[in-house]
């Protein structure tokens, strides 16, 4: 293992890279990849990697960048590619048709703000658009567990049990052109922690024909498969965990990672970096004798219920923090969360939209306003820009 | 197990595939030029290995249902405009494996000149280990017959009730200027052309691209058994050059036309695509004699 310096976008590419090559022995390695801000520093840095058997493809749109990944999928290699924001919506059919075909390509997702009106920066809203297209979705804190997520996000795709893709998504800015030392296993150690692809359904010599036409009858089966494909994903996960912590001696976050949970009152709920100042708040709240606690979902899809409903059994008070905005509804993460908690009062605060820099004020107030309430109110949205 | 000959009585050999790459069962119209094409395709392909990447159109709904497929060879179909981009991703992992598959994309028009364009360009660009066939029928004719930017001047179609007034790309014209290795128009009416084109271009290295005009009886409103012959017609009127390009320069034209305006007059005449608003026949053949002009004497400077 090396301790290096990285951005969230280099740490990817580099941990893309030895996922990449540790398929040497199978069928090798590609992807299709084009840039947009912020996440084009993971694809240079892609493209300047030397892959024994592996083909970097530089297409001319995020369309084909998926659908060569798909291609290279389907010809049994592994595949990888990352996007951000406009691109993960102009890539939206082929993203969808990848899980359809039930590929295990992982994709690196920069969260960035959609437009027009133009605006690079921080926003959960582009690959929430993309929560019901069937992929395996991870939001990361920092760029250690950017890279690691990276590595287990292919043992965890291309589990037999699952066969998902997966999308590993971090913030962009905050992450992705931050530096931050990050432990990056050698070749050898990622070879052993991931064995070659044997994909069921590659295409080969046979005459096959994949994805060709549906009646509902086969559609009604197919979505169940694949529904039940991500209802093993938490199991297939832990053990994942496990052997991530035996072989690398740090251990993953839990799906659902908890802060001073155990006698919470009023808890934050949020996604991504948000969560490390919920952090902080947390624990300047509690030296002033509030009893706060904060909830981190890490994979949001399959969404964590299970964790979450575990968690947030008998606490007062739920702040739901959504860097998102479903306009004339109010926060993804909130509208999947507040069904979870029955007996809890439940807010919406949607803040840090556009990239808005969420400082500890913004969450304090937060907390303040939960700590006042007599009920819940409609989601609101905290302006912090 | 030999199969009865498939094409115009071409000698059968021992080279031929045990079944076609169209089997029984596709759900083709009768007299559907894509069909034909396909046997061609499929005499052409013998015993060489094939993987076929083919988007949304009528020719993969020809493969019918799952878990059942009428293709005799390995088929990933696609979304409408990524057929050449999946066809990307595969021969890219056939040839990191140092494995002999041709890897085939096969879309329409749609596929192609509109919806699939930037996909083709940039694969072409990239001179991929492609072939890219595009069944031309100038018709979206899986949705029932709206007009492409491959349908001719002077059709009706569902959304050009009063006729296309604009001519069709010439994407033979487009790939050429990619300067990719092969590119060439295939005539359904000239079969030993049709399958020296289809093997070259199976063997060639790098994208080749060819250009099949694919008559779709149901969208041309014309007799499912008069396909072959409206093909000749529109070789023999000068309106379908057959004719092939290496490396983006060279041009040979392989079919001679006679530049007849009987058999332009018969070619429209034969179709009610064009039969409900009038045509301007004189307008069309001065068209075709300045395409020509254009095609010699690219073919003389090569």
């Amino acid at each position: 293992m090396t301790v290096e310096l990285l951005s969230a976008n280099h740490a990817a590419a580099r941990a893309a890279a030895l996922a990449g090559r540790a398929n040497r022995a199978g069928r090798g390695f590609g992807g299709g990849v084009y840039p947009i801000t912020p996440q084009t520093e993971c694809i240079e840095l892609l493209c300047r990697q030397e892959f024994e058997k592996g083909e970097i493809v530089r297409v001319e749109s995020e369309h084909s960048a998926m659908a060569v990944c798909m291609g290279v999928s389907l010809g049994g290699a592994r595949a990888f590619t990352a996007s951000s924001s406009n691109g993960l919506a102009y890539m939206a059919e082929n993203v969808v048709s990848a899980a359809l075909y039930r590929l295990p390509i992982v994709m690196m997702a920069v969260n960035r703000t959609l437009g027009p009106p133009w605006n690079i920066w921080v926003d959960h809203g582009d690959t929430l658009m993309l929560r019901d297209a069937g992929w395996i979705q991870f939001y990361c804190e920092d760029n250690q567990e950017v890279a690691d997520t990276i590595l287990l996000a292919y043992r965890l795709a291309e589990d037999a049990r699952v066969l998902l893709p997966v999308m590993v998504c971090q913030d962009a800015f905050v992450l992705s052109h931050t530096m931050m030392l990050t432990d990056l296993p050698s070749q050898e150690e990622v070879d052993a922690f991931l064995p070659p692809l044997e994909l069921p359904h590659a295409v080969g010599g046979k005459p096959v024909t994949v994805g060709g036409l549906d009646f509902p009858h086969e559609t009604e089966v197919h979505r169940r498969e694949h529904h039940e494909a991500m209802l093993r994903v938490p199991a297939v996960y832990g053990e994942i965990q496990d052997e991530f912590e035996r072989r690398f001696g740090r251990r993953p976050a839990d799906r659902v990672e908890a802060y001073r949970m155990d006698d919470a009152e009023a808890v934050f709920v949020s996604m991504g970096t948000t969560a490390s100042t919920a952090k902080a708040v947390v624990d300047a709240a509690r030296e002033r004798g509030v009893k706060a606690g904060s909830l981190r979902v890490r994979m949001f899809r399959p969404f964590p219920e299970d964790l979450l409903a575990t968690w947030l059994r008998g606490r007062e008070r739920v702040a739901v923090l959504d860097r998102d905005l479903c306009p004339g509804l109010g926060g993804v993460l909130w509208s999947e969360v507040r069904g979870v908690c029955p007996g809890s009062l439940v807010q919406n605060y949607m803040l840090g939209l556009g990239g808005g820099d969420i400082r500890p004020e913004h969450l304090e107030q937060v907390l303040d306003d939960l700590l006042a309430r007599a009920a819940a109110g409609e989601p609101r949205i905290v302006e912090v820009g | 197990m030999r199969s009865e000959p498939l094409l115009c009585g071409l000698a059968q050999s021992e080279d031929d595939r045990p079944e076609p790459v169209l089997r029984a069962g596709n759900t083709n119209c009768g007299g559907c030029g894509m069909s034909i094409a396909l046997n061609m395709f499929s005499r052409a392909i013998g015993r060489r290995r094939v993987q076929m990447v083919i988007p949304a159109c009528c020719g993969i709904v020809t493969a019918g249902a799952y878990p059942f497929s009428a293709y005799g060879a390995p088929v990933v179909a696609s979304t409408f405009a990524s057929a050449a981009a999946v066809a990307s991703g595969l021969a890219r992992v056939a040839r990191m494996n140092g494995e002999p598959t041709r890897v085939v994309a096969w879309a329409g028009d749609g596929g192609t000149y509109d919806i699939g364009m930037a996909t083709v360009s940039a694969a072409a660009e990239r001179n991929e280990d492609v072939l890219f066939v595009c069944y031309d029928n100038e018709i979206y004719g899986n949705t029932g017959g709206q007009r492409s930017s491959a349908t001719p001047a002077g059709a009706t179609t569902t959304t050009t009730p009063r006729g296309k007034e604009l001519e069709k790309k010439d994407i033979v014209g487009i790939l050429a200027a990619h300067r990719v290795p092969y590119c060439a128009t295939v005539s359904l009416a000239h079969p030993e052309d049709a399958l020296r084109k289809f093997q070259y271009a199976l063997d060639a290295p790098g994208f080749r691209f060819l250009h099949v005009l694919s008559p779709c009886p149901t969208g041309w409103k014309s007799e499912p058994a008069e396909g072959i012959e409206l093909v000749r017609l529109a070789i023999r009127a000068g309106l379908f050059p057959v004719y092939e390009v290496f490396d983006g320069f060279r041009t040979v034209i392989n079919v001679e036309p006679e530049l007849s305006p009987t058999a332009l007059e018969r070619y429209f005449a034969l179709q009610g695509r064009f039969r409900k608003n009038a045509v301007d026949l004189g307008r069309i053949q001065e068209m075709i004699e300045r395409n020509w002009k254009h095609l010699r004497a690219r073919a003389r400077d090569a």
